[in-house]
């Protein structure tokens, strides 16, 4: 299985070595080909004019902020249940990824919200849970550098991550099961997309593009946090034989 | 599977379905707490005093606008096709602002029932397109501006509207 394969983090990192560069000339090309179309020639909507073009950003941050998280949850099952050796690399490497995203979903949502809803910030279900998802990336990330040793590190980090999971459902959900100043979904629903073609093309290209930005770095980082143990591990093994 | 990794995955899913249960009873007994406005049906059922700050959530009904000689207050009816509150309001409106347009107004509910708005926010739908879009499903009588549920056309149909 490849997994298993892969637990091996000399065979990872040079699997990751070949796909790299690949994966970081992609994302280059997609995010000059959806933030030009998207921001350049993705037509005015009819009601927000040109601030529509804040949804270019807005929108993909905000599905990778919540895609980070599950991915980040399942590592965490996956490390606490199989003990896989990549798989809380995997979560660790991807929190501030995701957290970042989430960040900018909210500056970008603000500043959208000013123009055409008249306010930067309510505290609607929707605004609030994706500010629980920030603080929730944040205490992660924080728990991790709070101990020292890796193994205890990883265990509390991967059960907060697992509790946080629930928050996920309730960003998604959070436009249909309350009133919300935000609107509903308009790309994941039930009756399909309710945005003209016209500006769901360049979306779904600049969501590509941040799906690789993700991907890569993602890869980039594992590698770095194996390298970094390996350091950890040979100065340990130097100081334990000087003593 | 080992009997440790089985024991560990038992252990997790049991873990996980209590999260998930506790977070479900706990949003369902918030239930109505979470709301951010209320419609106009539940304001006149509820009939809030007039000292509790209130939201109040609907459409702005057609022809319902009036400002005030000096352009300063405006009045109109929020609704949400079955019940009309009346929404008085001194301030600026969101560019969104106009009838037909979702609204959210905070304010305070005074004894005749009516709404006194200290802050008016627009609601916009999860609908894009362009206008050139909406003006051949106005002229094709698919699609009036301020109906409550626009009739969206799916990526692939329109173009055959746009011709």
């Amino acid at each position: 299985m490849m997994l298993t394969r892969l637990a091996n983090p000399t065979r990872f990192m040079r699997l990751a070595d070949r796909l790299l560069p690949w994966l970081a000339a992609a994302t280059v090309l997609a995010f000059a080909a959806g933030l030009v179309w998207g921001l350049g020639f993705a037509p005015p909507d009819y009601q927000q004019g040109d601030t529509v073009r804040i949804m270019f950003v807005h929108v993909p941050a905000a599905w990778l902020a919540m895609f980070g998280y599950s991915f980040m949850a399942v590592a965490s099952f996956v490390a606490l249940v199989w003990k896989h050796p990549l798989a809380d690399v995997a979560a660790k490497a991807a929190a501030p990824l995701g957290a970042g995203f989430c960040l900018i979903a909210l500056i970008t949502g603000s500043l959208w919200g000013e123009p055409m809803w008249g306010t930067w910030w309510v505290w609607d279900a929707r605004l609030t849970s994706m500010l629980v998802l920030f603080f929730l990336y944040v205490g992660y990330i924080a728990l991790w550098s709070a101990i020292d040793e890796p193994e205890r590190a990883a265990r509390a980090a991967a059960i907060l991550a697992l509790v946080g999971a629930v928050n996920v459902p309730i960003v998604k959900f959070s436009v249909d099961w309350w009133s919300t100043l935000h609107q509903p979904a308009s790309v994941i629903r039930m009756d399909g997309p309710t945005i003209d073609a016209s500006i769901l093309w360049p979306l779904a290209i600049n969501a590509l593009a941040f799906q690789l930005y993700f991907v890569t770095v993602l890869l980039w980082r594992m590698k770095a946090e194996l390298i970094g143990r390996r350091i950890r591990a040979l100065t340990l093994g130097i100081a334990a034989r000087e003593a | 599977m080992t009997p440790r990794k089985r024991r560990r995955l038992m252990i997790g899913i049991a873990g996980l379905a209590c999260l998930g249960a506790a977070a479900g009873l706990v949003l369902s007994s918030l239930g109505d707490q979470l709301v951010f406005f209320l419609s106009p049906t539940e304001i006149v059922e509820k009939a809030p005093p007039p000292t509790q700050r209130i939201r109040i959530g609907g459409l702005v009904e057609q022809g319902s606008v009036v400002r005030s000689d000096d352009g300063t207050t405006v009045a109109f009816n929020i609704t949400d096709l079955a019940t009309s509150v009346h929404v008085t309001y001194r301030g600026i409106l969101p560019a969104l602002f106009r009838e037909g347009q979702g609204v959210v107004a905070e304010g305070h509910r005074q004894p005749d029932g009516t709404v006194k708005a200290a802050e008016v926010l627009a609601k916009h739908d999860e609908t894009y397109m362009p206008k050139e879009v909406v003006e051949s499903l106005k002229a094709s009588g698919r699609w009036q501006e301020g109906d409550p549920l626009p009739s969206a056309p799916h990526p692939g149909t329109e173009a055959a509207v746009t011709r």
